[in-house]
């Protein structure tokens, strides 16, 4: 094999320079930006998806807190419509009952009146008829006793009447 | 905008250069017509792969049409000049009886030695050649050669110099570091209008992000893998870049070369070693949970495997590459010999799929180098909590 006597010296140095020289250039003025711009936008990417994960995350979490919200505002409704109609059903009930109370009392009094004008017209008709009772007696009396025999009798009588006790 | 144009405008001009070049590569070879007209043999074709494999100091876009490149070479001080100064010499070896070869020049009536005519080159104004690709200080007439054991010619007279030129292996990676940095900082800058890329940046930032989420990551952890990353992704995608390049018919074999790779894991080797923790190095040299006299038994192994490891990493992608161009252009050159229709297709099919092959090997190699890399990086800043 040539190996060794194929190698140049000249041709080993102008390499060596021509790489270095190249080594550092590109690093100087490409690697470098490359290598930067790719993680930059890399990081760019990997933001990007986190910040729509994220995103998504917390549509997620809205979209619960907004069923969990339905859910409870549904209930209050529920809990107002019952207690309303409870309500309704109370005032009614109580009107009724006060309605009956009322009219029992009227008629109560009503009757407590009636009863009282009747006593008090039967007491009227009662002393009418007594002071009636005492004209008629007197004008009978007064007609009896017009002679002085029939005075005389009626005396006797009642002093008969009273000598027997 | 005006990057596209100036880019079109830089291929105008090596478009020109190359063909004025072969212009007068043309008007050479017309001086042996004898030569244009030869048939290729299976040991012509031989010698095209090795050629092929080598680095040059030349870029021949197709054949013919060479490309000369800039020579820098230390010779007593820094010396540059272009490689079209070289010109090829046609020279016969004479081998003496103590197997010691030099070259004399072709007479009138001599034929070139098939072997002898596409290694030496000689420069025109200075005192260099060329020869099996390396610079040596001397003109043909004074180079010796001596045949070893091996059957193989080795230089005597001088020895190769030290050798910076920009070759066409260096043009290459050059223009793939350039290409690479547009791409990536194209890349970059999309990313300020938006965040996601436009345009090729789209096909690029998942392989980033690839070496980052199945490489780093996983193998390095999330505490300590950002500081490797740059390297990481630059030795990925260079080596990826790099060996596309190579499966296009420009003929460039970058990490086919020992010194690139060489190169390549002697840096991870010393990122591992100057980034590794005190863990680390306890199980190097003293591996908890055995008994002492295995402690030092171990000892030298672990510290071998810490240089072993960056070995296999230059061997494994130079010699993937080097098969994978073996056998790709002998497929090809088989599709030239082929007596029959029947074995012609046969060929072609093969080559075509082997072709595709290379495209997944291509971009594997470049995942395994950056692989095992991360790997190491990874047990050098691994901690252990728990002894075992």
């Amino acid at each position: 094999m040539d190996l060794f006597n194929d190698f140049s010296l000249g041709l080993f140095v102008w390499q060596t320079v021509l790489f270095l020289a190249l080594l550092f250039l590109l690093r100087k003025y490409a690697w470098k930006p490359i290598l930067t711009a790719v993680e930059e936008r890399e990081e760019g990417i990997k933001s990007a998806l986190d910040a729509a994960d994220n995103a998504k995350k917390e549509m997620e979490a809205l979209n619960a807190d907004n069923e969990k919200i339905l859910r409870e505002a549904k209930a209050e409704r529920d809990s107002i419509l019952k207690e309303a109609r409870e309500l309704k059903d109370g005032i009614i009930a109580e009107a009724k009952t006060q309605a009956t109370e009322e009219a029992d009392k009227v008629m109560a009094s009503a009757r407590e009146q009636i009863n009282n004008e009747k006593m008090a017209a039967i007491t009227e008709l009662k002393n009418q008829v007594a002071s009636l009772s005492v004209d008629i007696a007197e004008k009978i009396l007064k007609s009896e006793l017009k002679d002085d025999n029939k005075q005389k009798e009626m005396v006797n009588s009642a002093l008969e009447e009273a000598s027997i006790d | 905008m005006r990057r596209k144009f100036s880019l079109l405008a830089l291929l105008f001009i090596l478009f020109i250069g190359s063909v004025a070049f072969a212009h007068d590569n043309h008007s050479h070879a017309g001086e042996h017509p004898e030569a244009l007209a030869e048939k290729d043999t299976p040991e012509k074709v031989k010698g095209f792969i090795k050629h092929h494999l080598k680095d040059a100091h030349y870029f021949e876009l197709f054949h013919g049409v060479k490309m000369p490149l800039p020579i820098i070479i230390w010779d007593e001080g820094l010396k540059v000049f272009s490689s079209g100064d070289f010109k090829k010499k046609e020279v016969k070896e004479a081998r003496a009886a103590d197997s010691t070869i030099t070259f004399q020049k072709l007479g009138i009536n001599d034929t070139v030695a098939k072997d002898a005519k596409d290694y030496l080159y000689e420069s025109q104004t200075s005192g260099y050649s060329i020869f099996h690709g390396k610079i040596i200080a001397a003109k043909h007439a004074d180079i010796q050669l001596k045949l070893n054991k091996e059957g193989k010619k080795k230089l005597v007279s001088h020895s190769a110099l030290l050798d910076f030129s920009i070759t066409k292996t260096v043009l290459m990676t050059f223009i793939i570091c350039v290409l690479l940095f547009l791409a990536f900082r194209g890349l970059s800058s999309s990313y300020r209008k938006g965040p996601i890329p436009s345009g090729f940046g789209r096909l690029l930032e998942p392989l980033v992000l690839f070496i980052r989420d199945d490489i780093a990551i996983p193998n390095i952890g999330e505490k300590h893998y950002k500081k490797y990353m740059s390297y990481l992704l630059t030795v990925f995608f260079f080596i990826w870049f790099v060996n596309l390049a190579g499966m296009t018919p420009l003929g460039i074999n970058i990490t086919g070369n020992i010194a690139i790779t060489l190169s390549l894991a002697l840096i991870t080797y010393l990122i591992t070693q100057f980034t590794a923790n005190k863990s680390y190095w306890g199980h190097i040299f003293w591996m908890p949970g055995v008994p002492v006299p295995m402690k030092f038994v171990l000892m030298p192994i672990e510290l071998l495997g810490t240089i072993i490891k960056p070995f296999s990493l230059m061997i494994r992608l130079y010699a993937n590459i080097t098969a994978g161009h073996v056998v790709l252009m002998s497929l090809i050159g088989l599709v030239f010999f082929a007596s029959n229709l029947f074995s012609f297709g046969a060929f072609f099919g093969l080559t075509l799929f082997l072709g595709v092959i290379e495209l997944l090997v291509a971009f594997l190699q470049a995942y395994i180098f950056t692989m095992l890399t991360a790997l190491y990086f990874g047990a050098a800043v691994e901690e252990h909590h728990d002894e075992h």
